[in-house]
């Protein structure tokens, strides 16, 4: 492991924001009268219920069992009742399956698994079944369900155990603040982590914009016999494809896995989520959420139960001064614009986010003039204008020949365009169309 | 209102959020912006233009600008097409190119109609900006020096500080000057640096050009691939040349401060339009550059080569980007073969 | 003037050996071909739409002169030329039921509830952000993909909801799977009534969203004159096109949300405006 980390090639450089929340202490929501859980949390097979309208359950109580492997289980965030099973507006836009808990101000615990004391003899095994039964899920973003990448292929041993710290999105202080005040529930959770995969080591990766986090990681890390290795300010950094890259040199194949390359990669809040169904013996039913932006009166951190809406979530920032443009779940950068403050927080919401119409990227489909911005910028070393140009004229077969699926679509190219195209939601389109020719067979 | 308003938390109207894709916020970077870089870029060399060739020059670069914003309005307007592309700013600069590939004593006509085929022939023929495979201002150029060849290569001489009137006497661009010829002039190379020799208002100051040039490669405005591959490849294969046979070729300095290469290097082979995309492919088409405009004035029976290498690689613009599309971020070979 | 007989002469020559040539070459090679299929492909309408699921209307001419189909497949063909094809073939047309394009979703503009959207003007680039930012998430989104597929310009986009005009449509088909939210349906062309609604919500929501949903009143099955004309399907209603009702059911109904439309009403703008 050397010293310096490696740079990708591309990237860009947006201002960052996170003056508005960065020094802002993680604060408690106050216990909500009710919560409406999206019962799809996670990328993959979607959960069981297990309960009914009316059931009375406890906090912590199994909503939703998993739906296959790819999936993860649903937890009650108080106790209360079942008041609801219908659906609610969910993050894409389309109304979700969802169950809406009232409260009964009790919040009693009711968790369905016992702390295991001894994790660092425990058996792997065992580790890894907490991690599945606790529901946790990439909490960066993706969603992805935790236990799926603790248990790689016999053909594909995990040698490098990588934890996401990077948060390059601007905007976004909730990994910040979680490093900073919770950076032994991280440490511990990747030395549970090791011992799943039996490695001798791990890396923290962090931003060098977060010099406080580092120096508090380092200090903390060091008897677990984990590094903390300081990244290039450069987003997307934080993608897991580039963070791998800068921390090993390895690049994980297009259509590939980081356990494809040997690696497995958790969010720093995935891994303080995993201490917590160890250590604690609590399933994943709150996480950390900045409620930032400009229009916002008092723009902070905050832990919140999963299933508080995100009108309650404005509510406590001390609402908008101004009307924004856009809210936005996660960041501006890959973050998705939402049309309903009745939709709630999901497992992986790092962030809600109010933009100003000042800030806000309007688009247009002016053409392009091939200054090549986009080409020198993307990460993934594509041609993001030639591909949008191909999408324009439905040609999806020289997208994809022009890999267009290899896109991560972190958004860099739309944000260096200078004719304002919507390039992201070319190679989308494009993505869409080839599933669905790949479908039809 | 304000009073009753302060006790309740104020929420967004969720009926007037944008919805988008991602990203939600923007480089700062637009069309018009960079285009009024390029016109700032222009700005030396358009003084040192007029400083040379007095107010003929001016009347000539304002015919010519005034002339591509006109036929771009026109014809967008007949094309029932939104009138306003020409606040982008691009008409503008062909129209500033367009005047450098003119000379300061050319007619009002050969300017309007240097507009008209550089806008209506070069650009919006093809659909507008994006979308011309030429570079607009040299089509209108060459199709000029084709159809007028006498008027289009008829050069003033230079009267530094001198404003009104014209020289009457017209002089051969530096260019045409054999060897011997030149080794008679001790000053030229230094006359060619500050722009006092005769030739299209571009080809003057070698040194306005190259701190219009600095200033584009400063703001990241072109890639530095390309000047300095056709720069360089003018200076070797000349050099090569002259070293072997100074009968055939001028030394390289000469070539390289002579003519329309610096104009041509800096301004007109890096029109992001009709230049490749990669930076291979940059540097590729700076070298073909290069290669043409020496074969040209060496061995060519134009005096002048640049606008038809920048012409003829722009041809071959989309062959060379397809060529040198690099392999993506963890790319894989579709089947590996042992 | 010599020089110009020899190359007269020459040319002539040479044109008389290379024409030689290609005539032995096109006797040698000859490919048999059906010299029907060529009359048959005159008599479609040719533009090659692929309603009938061929590549196109030599393609479709091709299977009908082999006997692989029937003339009636194409959608687009009058019955006087599916006639005169049968006719010229000496074949049975077949039957086929005239079908028409129907958009179930009469959500245009002003009845609806919809987001400020930024992005590409294309229905299904615009379905992959927030579900095509309408306030309903079965609505026509209204940018028209499905006109722009359409190869008779039957399809009409006025205030942001396709309509589809009876009279041009052929029932090809081409929109119906264009539309990224699945709103279009080939429906017999002899049945005038239906419910312009397809969302399976609840009615109650779906009124907060759009002034012209069909909230499952009944009050069409009501008025129908048996039983079965009008199907009730959770939260909707639809029209059973097997057993169809008469076109004055929309008048004796008076659907309140006015859901419940003729296609060729619904096509020349009567119901514009007139929402409750």
């Amino acid at each position: 492991m050397s010293s310096k980390p490696r740079k990708f090639k591309g990237g860009v450089h947006p201002n960052d924001s996170k003056a508005l929340s960065e020094t802002k202490p993680v604060q408690e929501a106050p216990l909500l009268e009710k919560y409406t859980l999206i019962v799809t949390q996670n990328i993959g097979a979607p959960p069981e219920l297990v309960v009914q309208k009316g059931d009375t359950v406890k906090k912590g109580a199994l909503l939703a069992k998993a739906g296959g492997f790819v999936s993860v289980p649903l937890h009650s965030p108080t106790s209360g009742t079942v008041t609801a099973v219908d659906k609610c507006p969910g993050p894409a836009g389309v109304r979700v399956p969802a169950i809406e808990i009232t409260a009964d101000e009790e919040d009693e615990w009711g968790s369905p698994f016992e702390p295991i004391a001894d994790w660092q003899n425990a058996d792997p095994d065992m580790l890894r079944q907490r991690v599945a039964d606790a529901g946790i899920v990439g909490m960066g973003g993706a969603g992805f369900p935790a236990h799926v990448k603790l248990t790689p292929p016999p053909d594909k041993p995990i040698d490098t155990l990588l934890l996401n710290g990077a948060e390059c999105e601007p905007y976004l202080t909730a990994d910040h603040r979680l490093m900073v005040e919770q950076a032994e529930d991280i440490v511990r959770g990747a030395a549970i982590l090791k011992r799943v995969f039996g490695l001798e080591t791990a890396i923290i990766g962090v931003e060098d914009n977060k010099p406080d986090a580092i120096a508090k990681l380092k200090e903390i890390a060091e008897p677990y016999g984990i590094q903390v290795q300081n990244l290039r300010v450069n987003y997307p950094q934080g993608a897991e494809r580039q963070l791998i890259y800068a921390l090993t040199g390895r690049e994980v194949p297009i259509g590939g896995l980081p356990m494809d390359v040997g690696c497995a990669v958790q969010n720093v809040a995935s891994a303080a989520a995993v201490t917590e169904a160890v250590i604690k013996g609590r399933p994943s039913i709150e996480r950390i959420v900045t409620v930032t932006g400009e229009p916002l009166v008092e723009p902070g951190n905050w832990r919140f139960r999963i299933g508080t809406p995100v009108s309650k979530a404005i509510e406590l920032a001390g609402g908008v001064t101004v009307q924004p443009a856009k809210l936005l779940l996660g960041g501006p950068m890959m973050g998705i614009a939402q049309k309903s403050l009745d939709v709630t927080i999901m497992k992986n919401t790092s962030g809600i986010l109010l933009i100003p119409t000042e800030q806000v990227s309007q688009y247009s489909s002016e053409p392009c003039i091939r200054c090549g911005r986009c080409v020198e910028c993307c990460p993934m070393r594509i041609l993001p204008a030639t591909i949008s140009q191909a999408v324009e004229n439905e040609r999806f077969d020289l997208a994809e020949e022009l890999n267009v699926l290899a896109c991560i679509e972190c958004g860099s190219c739309s944000y260096v365009c200078p004719s304002h195209r919507p390039l992201n939601q070319h190679f989308k389109r494009a993505k869409a169309e080839i599933a669905a020719k790949r479908q039809k067979g | 209102m304000s009073e009753a308003e302060k006790p309740t938390v104020r929420l967004p109207v969720a009926e007037e959020l944008i919805v988008s894709t991602s990203p939600h916020i923007r480089g700062r970077e637009n069309i018009p912006k960079i285009m009024i870089q390029v016109l700032i870029a222009l700005l030396p060399a358009a003084i040192a233009a007029v400083w040379f060739f007095g107010l003929h020059a001016l009347r000539v670069l304002a015919l010519c600008t005034i002339g591509c914003i006109a036929v771009e309005v026109v014809w967008n307007a007949v094309a029932k097409r939104p009138t306003d592309t020409w606040k982008d700013g691009s008409a503008a600069i062909t129209g500033v190119l367009l005047a450098m590939n003119l000379s300061a004593g050319a007619p009002w006509w050969i300017c309007l109609l240097g507009s008209l085929l550089a806008i209506g022939l070069g650009k919006q023929i093809f659909g507008g900006l994006g979308f011309n495979p030429f570079n607009p201002a040299l089509v209108a150029r060459v199709a000029l020096l084709i159809g007028f060849p006498q008027l289009m290569t008829t050069w003033v001489l230079p009267r530094p500080g001198v404003m009104t009137g014209l020289d009457a006497l017209t002089g051969a661009t530096p260019l045409a000057l054999t060897a011997g010829e030149i080794a008679q002039q001790p000053n030229i190379l230094s006359d060619l640096f500050f722009g006092n020799v005769g030739g299209c208002l571009g080809e003057t100051s070698a040194l306005a050009l190259i701190l219009g040039g600095l200033f584009l490669l400063a703001r990241k405005l072109i890639k530095w691939q390309v000047p300095a591959a056709f720069i360089g490849t003018v200076a070797l294969i000349s050099g090569i040349v002259n070293y072997f046979n100074p009968e055939i070729t001028a030394p390289p300095l000469y070539h390289v401060l002579a003519g329309g290469l610096l104009i041509g290097a800096f301004f007109m082979a890096t029109d992001m339009v009709t230049s490749p995309m990669t930076t291979l492919g940059a540097l590729l088409f700076g070298f073909g550059c290069g290669l043409i405009t020496s074969v040209i004035r060496i061995w060519g029976g134009y005096p002048e080569g640049v606008s038809f290498s920048i012409l003829f690689m722009n041809a071959l613009t989309p062959l060379i980007d397809r060529c040198t599309i690099g392999k993506p971020f963890g790319y894989v070979r579709p089947q590996k073969e042992e | 003037m010599t020089i110009i007989l020899t190359a007269l002469l020459f040319a002539a020559v040479l044109g008389a050996v290379l024409a030689l040539v290609i005539g032995a070459a096109a006797k040698a090679f000859a490919v048999e071909t059906d010299a029907r299929l060529e009359t048959v492909t005159d008599m479609l309408p040719g533009v090659n739409c692929g309603g009938c699921g061929y590549a196109g209307c030599a393609d479709f001419a091709k299977a009908v002169v082999e006997g692989r189909t029937v003339p009636s497949q194409c959608p687009v063909c009058m019955t006087a030329d599916i006639d005169r094809i049968s006719e010229y073939l000496g074949i049975t047309a077949g039957k086929k039921e005239k079908v028409l394009a129907v958009v179930r979703c009469c959500g245009s503009i002003p009845v609806t509830v919809r987001s400020p959207y930024n992005g590409i003007g294309d229905c299904r680039s615009a379905v992959l952000v927030a579900g095509g930012a309408k306030g309903c998430d079965y609505g026509c989104i209204g940018f028209g993909s499905c006109a722009h597929a359409c190869p008779f310009d039957a399809i009409e986009i006025r205030d942001g909801l396709a309509v589809v005009h009876p009279d041009l449509c052929t029932g090809c088909g081409k929109c119906v799977e264009t539309c990224p939210k699945k709103l279009i349906v080939l429906a017999p062309a002899a049945v005038d009534v239906h419910v312009y609604c397809n969302s399976p919500e609840k009615g109650a929501l779906k009124r907060k969203v759009c002034k012209t949903a069909c909230i499952a009143c009944r009050k069409c099955v009501k008025a129908a004159d048996s039983e079965d004309q009008m199907m009730i399907k959770g939260f909707l209603v639809e029209t059973n096109y097997s057993n169809p009702p008469l076109p004055d059911l929309v008048e004796k109904t008076g659907c309140p949300t006015r859901a419940l439309r003729l296609a060729s009403e619904h096509a020349a703008g009567v119901y514009e405006g007139v929402s409750k």
